[in-house]
């Protein structure tokens, strides 16, 4: 791959890397004929961003064709190509990111004013690919707001909190702390915030559900947004579905997808009875500890085509009925094995499955 | 117990949650009281800190426990009330009521302006517990101790970076002052000994409310130091919180007992006691 970024789009491209350093430790790497894809996922893969740049935000965008190019790398390593914002601006005139194939080195060149070039020569490990399966657009509830509405109902909740409740109706919106009922309740502050619809851009809701998940993956995401000015768009579903935010533009889209906690019994039932016309009950043990394991173990021997092993293809609403006590836990995001179409086919019928429907972020206008 | 209100000054709070993680509030129909009461806990020191209701809320609506005990006792995490405070800033209106949610709180809800028709709310529960009748004598007003000297603090910043330096050499610091309006700060190590010589300080004239028996006796040598030794860091702490530079501030000893700082700054009172150490 080969790719140069002029002028203010260095500093976009900075500031994306930044907020996926919100998210987790490694960025993945994956340069697309579509656009340069730059993903990062926490470690209990609950929270998963993606920011997919278009090849028009680049002012040279050259892939090999035919030999798909992944890696992920430290991220700490990339931030520190790009580390003052500030003077980013000032100084740097276009940066060039190239890959050295035969060293396994991926090189970033800043070249700034008066003929200065820093050169960066990161190392990679080919990695498998990492992309959630969602599918926002088919989610009930759509909002989308200048991004200085979400900062400032931010604000009010400390830096530290952990998770949120965001509850709609038709008209409103509500955005709480959530606190542990088995925690030390009498001692947590409760803070409470109502947003009106007219606040928003776009509010539409079809179900009055409410969500909970952890703000401060979000915080990322949200000086982005705010640094950019662009408008930010909320999805949700139910429970137990993620819940996306993303912010687009005409040459770039940016994704992070929060997993929610799942705690209602009622809505397990309801979503299980509802899957099994399409597939099989999933197995009655616990997804968390199970399943995810085969999961992980699918995502690593994805790199070969052929072993399709991804376990059971339950969705992350899938609960155990019975057994486990009503233990509030996150979801994990669904984590599709991708494998080149070919050998996909037979296995997994994607196509029936909302939950399995391919990920939406690699429609790019 | 309800009052709206447009608060402003919500600093006192932030100060008083620099000095302590938790503490009483008391509630009576004139004022409001922040008490933190000298225990071995707290390393002795106490706070006692008097607004005047009518000074913050528009509208002060409260009922007692009794009539003859027309007041409120309640422990909370001024931490918390900060925070909650900070946040309303701009609003529009705020309302602060004592209710009961999932245990006692203070519920602080807030009308946020916003663009659109209709306004923001924000609420915020701060829980607190009440505190029975039985053990509001821990929470009285301090009387005021004898003291020997009064004198006007020099501004409290100066104070605070002289503490701060200080700090790192010792843990224990003297205070000393006399009536011609002289206070040295002073600590003493196996290694070094430092003194900071304040001049020209201005010494309070009793007789204001501020004194309960009169004043230190008049035959005193107005050169002659009186002097407490406290701990630095309360010292320090005290210092820390204080964002505002008041528009009064004195500090009294008694020798070999107690300092005594008041700090006056538009309608607050906050009153600190450190307890001397020999």
């Amino acid at each position: 791959m080969d790719c140069i970024v002029t002028g203010g789009n260095v500093k976009v491209l900075a500031k994306a890397i930044h907020s996926l350093s919100r998210i987790g430790d490694e960025l993945y790497v994956e340069p697309q004929e579509d656009g340069l894809a730059l993903r990062s996922v926490n470690s209990s893969r609950s929270a998963y961003a993606c920011f997919l740049f278009a090849p028009l935000f680049f002012s040279r965008y050259t892939v090999h064709s035919g030999h798909t190019f992944r890696c992920k790398m430290a991220i700490k390593s990339v931030q520190a190509v790009f580390r003052s914002l500030a003077s980013l601006e000032k100084t740097v005139e276009k940066c060039h990111i190239e890959l050295d194939d035969q060293n396994n080195r991926l090189t970033f060149t800043l070249h700034c004013k008066h003929g200065l070039m820093k050169t960066h020569n990161l190392s990679f490990q080919d990695s498998e690919s990492l992309q959630a399966v969602f599918d926002k657009d088919s989610y009930a509830n759509v909002f989308r707001s200048h991004p200085r509405l979400l900062v400032d109902t931010v604000m009010h909740f400390p830096p530290s909190l952990e998770e949120v409740t965001v509850s709609v109706s038709d008209e409103r919106m509500w955005v709480r702390n959530h606190v542990e009922e088995e925690g030390d309740q009498s001692k947590a502050m409760l803070t409470e915030l109502c947003l009106a619809s007219d606040e928003f851009d776009h509010f539409a809701v079809q179900a009055h559900n409410s969500v909970t998940f952890c703000l401060k993956e979000l915080r990322g995401l949200l000086v982005f947004a705010e640094s950019t000015g662009l408008p930010m768009s909320m999805y949700f579903d139910e429970p137990g579905s993620p819940v996306v935010l993303s912010v687009t533009d005409s040459v770039l889209e940016g994704n992070f997808v929060l997993a929610t906690l799942s705690d209602d019994p009622n809505h397990r039932k309801k979503n299980n009875s509802r899957r099994t016309h399409t597939r099989p009950p999933p197995p009655p043990d616990d997804f968390m500890n199970d399943d995810i394991d085969s999961y992980l173990i699918a995502m690593d021997t994805s790199v070969a085509p052929g072993s399709s092993a991804t376990g059971p293809p339950t969705p992350p609403l899938s609960q155990d009925k019975d057994t486990q006590p009503p233990n509030k836990k996150f979801c994990s995001l669904f984590f599709g094995s991708v494998l080149p179409p070919s050998s996909q086919m037979s296995t997994q019928p994607v196509s029936s499955q909302q939950v399995l429907a391919s990920d939406s972020e690699d429609d790019v206008q | 117990a309800q009052f709206e209100s447009f608060l402003c000054d919500v600093r006192v709070i932030t100060t008083i949650s620099k000095l302590t993680k938790t503490c009483v509030l008391r509630l009576t129909p004139d004022n409001l009281f922040f008490v933190l009461s000298g225990k071995v806990a707290n390393g002795g020191v106490s706070m006692w800190c008097e607004l005047s209701q009518a000074n913050f809320f528009d509208e002060y609506q409260m009922e007692g426990v009794s009539p003859e005990d027309n007041e409120i006792c309640l422990e909370v995490t001024p931490e918390n009330l900060s925070r909650a405070l900070k946040t309303i800033q701009n609003a529009k209106a705020v309302k602060v009521k004592l209710t009961k949610k999932h245990c006692p709180c203070l519920t602080i809800a807030a009308e946020l302006p916003t663009l659109s028709s209709i306004s923001r709310v924000v609420t915020h529960d701060v829980p607190v517990d009440v505190i029975p009748r039985r053990l509001w004598n821990e929470f009285k007003e301090p009387s005021m101790p004898d003291f020997d000297v009064s004198i006007y603090l020099p501004p409290l910043k100066t104070l605070k970076n002289i503490v701060d330096r200080m700090k790192n050499l010792s843990n224990f610091l003297v205070i000393e002052a006399n009536l011609s309006g002289e206070m040295n700060l002073k600590i003493e190590t196996d290694l070094v000994s430092v003194t900071t010589h304040f001049k020209d300080l201005g010494n309070p004239p009793w007789g204001d409310d501020a004194s309960q028996d009169g004043g230190p006796s008049q035959s005193r040598d107005p050169e002659a130091m009186a002097q407490a030794r406290v701990d630095i860091r309360k010292l320090q702490q005290f210092l820390m919180g204080q964002q505002v530079n008041p528009s009064k501030a004195m500090c009294s000893k008694s020798t070999h007992r107690v300092v005594h700082l008041i700090l006056l700054h538009e309608d607050v009172s906050l009153q600190y006691f450190i307890p001397a150490v020999a």
